[in-house]
């Protein structure tokens, strides 16, 4: 079958590459809807290095995807099922298998590919995709399960904190006020019930959405004896400096920080602090196939799923060229996650 | 219920490079009539797919629908085709009523065999279309000007570009409608059909314009075929190969 793929040739500038696939060997997928992310949206804005932007395009822009089993011969599905799909590709062995790994998470190991950075991502009309790069699930709005992969990134994160940080889980702090430290927010919510959650931000209005964490502050306002256990950066770009010398400067001794924002350039820090407090630096941006399932289980509670509905926009599906520029053009000004229904 | 058909009755070779009828001919590594089949499965609106076949070439058919791993018995039916595009048509109809009757609400999904390019969208639009107005038919906006002229040596007119357009497929149609509709006809009327928008054009019926896709050519020529293998990355040097 032919397929089209619809790929990002330039900043700004859409162009459809014609693919045939397999219908027999993989399972095969109709995208139903997409969300926007930052990554996405550099790309489309021509935000990324010159030469990052030379390596990786032309590419089909999205991760964030959920959509339809239209054929699976594979046998693991039937058609018209619900699923999301897992963007992140892990180099397999001969027999087409992810070998058992106990040492790296399949997210960071050597020779995995991440689709819409570096490979075709789902803004294609089919996907056909490894049954084990796909994960059902029922009862769940498609807007909502749109955003899976970004709440799996959460779920990744605070699992990496709980597995790596010291015991001690008090308070927790969480630094941006954006929809990564929201969904960042609702995770630590749900799995550490007993902790004290602090958001820490620079848009009272957007602040104000966090009514589910204990207390919010804006940045200049953050009470001069705070001491944190353990937090987690949601920032990224200009803005990681401030926020990550605030954290240094909050978090309580031999404590943890989990940083996610991503930033174009080099961040100076403050080494002697941290060297001082003995402090953990984990580093995360992405999730696999544990994090999805964990993602997935969330979001079938009724509380939750309201939770993250409220910061989805939903944008008019994209059928056209001029739909997509619209969705991209939207998403700059919706403050927290575009969505929106592919029919392209 | 929503059936396909894929008009591939033709037997016709005019591309001069090959023996076999244009829909049979590889596109990248395919017969281009399996690609059009297995953008139609992805529909998952369409129930049952009929595809019309010159009766010489349906033993083929059926042996690349084995090749391709797609004997579905009970969603894809091979049918002779008949003598031109429309005689196909009713030919499947006739096939669809014998086995699941008449029911007004009844659609099918009429497509060229040699446009394996078309869309989900474009089927999934049209389907709705019939559904809501009997009958839609996939244009595109016309580009270039169209010229009328009747003598073929003078311009007689120039309709005004902007209400023109350039016809494409699926045509999708209220199975009682086309029929019905088609028996009104006079002989010397159905002579001069050469798609079926125009029998209802010509009886009045309206037809909803769906909008098409300038992608979704029709491989015609050796130049379209050349064009359709260059966009799918097919070998080229092959195809002149193939020629000499």
């Amino acid at each position: 079958m032919i397929n089209y793929v619809y790929q990002l040739t330039s900043p700004q500038f859409f162009s459809v590459k014609y693919e045939d696939i397999d219908i027999n060997k993989k399972v095969i997928i109709r995208p139903r809807y997409m969300s926007i992310c930052h990554a996405d949206q550099r790309y489309y804005q021509g935000n990324r290095d010159l030469k990052v932007m030379r390596e990786k395009l032309p590419m089909a822009l999205i991760h964030e995807c959920c959509g339809q089993v239209v054929m699976d011969k594979t046998g693991h599905f039937k058609p018209g099922q619900q699923v999301v799909m897992i963007p992140n590709s892990p180099q397999r062995d001969l027999e087409g298998n992810i070998p058992e790994e106990s040492t790296y998470y399949e997210n960071y190991r050597p020779g995995t590919k991440f689709l819409s950075s570096g490979v075709d991502g789902f803004m294609r009309e089919f996907v056909d995709i490894e049954p084990d790069r796909v994960i059902p699930f029922e009862n769940i709005p498609m807007q909502t399960a749109a955003i899976t992969e970004f709440v799996s990134v959460a779920c990744h994160a605070v699992t990496r904190l709980q597995r790596i940080s010291h015991k001690e889980r008090g308070n927790i702090a969480i630094w941006g006020d954006g929809a990564l430290a929201f969904v960042v927010a609702c995770v630590l919510r749900s799995k550490m019930p007993k902790t004290k959650i602090y958001v820490i931000g620079k848009n009272q209005r957007k602040l104000s959405r966090f009514s589910f964490v204990t207390k919010t502050f804006l940045t200049y306002n953050i009470p001069k004896d705070l001491q944190v256990d353990h937090s987690f950066e949601c920032v990224g770009g200009e803005g990681a400096l401030d926020a990550i010398n605030d954290m240094i400067e909050f978090i309580k001794p031999q404590g943890s920080m989990v940083l996610m924002g991503v930033s174009e350039n080099k961040v100076a820090i403050n080494t002697r602090l941290v060297l001082e407090k003995g402090i953990t630096i984990i580093g995360c941006s992405r999730s696999g196939r544990a994090d999805f399932e964990s993602a997935i289980k969330l979001m079938e509670t009724q509380r939750i799923r309201r939770r993250l509905s409220s910061i989805i926009y939903e944008d008019a599906p994209v059928r056209t060229f001029d739909d997509m520029h619209r969705a991209f053009a939207d998403d700059l000004n919706t403050p927290f996650k575009t969505v929106f229904e592919w029919k392209a | 219920m929503v059936f396909g058909a894929i008009l591939a009755g033709g037997s016709g070779t005019r591309m001069h490079i090959s023996n076999m009828p244009k829909q049979f001919l590889p596109l990248d590594d395919k017969p281009i009539i399996i690609h059009t089949l297995e953008k139609m499965l992805m529909c998952s609106k369409i129930d049952v797919i009929y595809i019309g076949v010159n009766p010489a070439w349906l033993g083929y058919m059926s042996d690349l629908l084995e090749k391709y791993e797609l004997d579905f018995d009970d969603k894809i039916v091979l049918t002779p085709g008949g003598k031109n595009r429309n005689d196909t048509i009713f030919n499947i109809i006739n096939e669809i009523e014998k086995k699941y009757g008449e029911d007004e609400e009844n659609i099918i999904v009429t497509h060229d065999a040699v446009r394996p390019f078309v869309t989900l969208r474009i089927l999934d639009e049209n389907i709705e279309n019939a559904k809501t107005y009997g009958a839609c038919d996939t244009v595109i906006s016309a580009v270039d000007t169209i010229v009328m002229s009747k003598d073929h040596e003078q311009i007689d007119s120039i309709p005004d570009r902007t209400m023109m357009y350039q016809g494409q497929t699926p045509q999708t149609f209220k199975i009682n409608l086309i029929k019905n509709l088609y028996k009104q006809l006079k002989p010397s009327e159905k002579n001069i059909l050469t798609d079926a928008c125009k029998i209802c054009v010509m009886k009045g019926a309206p037809v909803k314009l769906v909008k098409g896709n300038s992608s979704n050519i029709k491989i015609t020529t050796i130049s379209d075929y050349k064009i359709a293998q260059v966009i799918v990355g097919g070998n080229i040097a092959e195809l002149e190969e193939e020629k000499q």
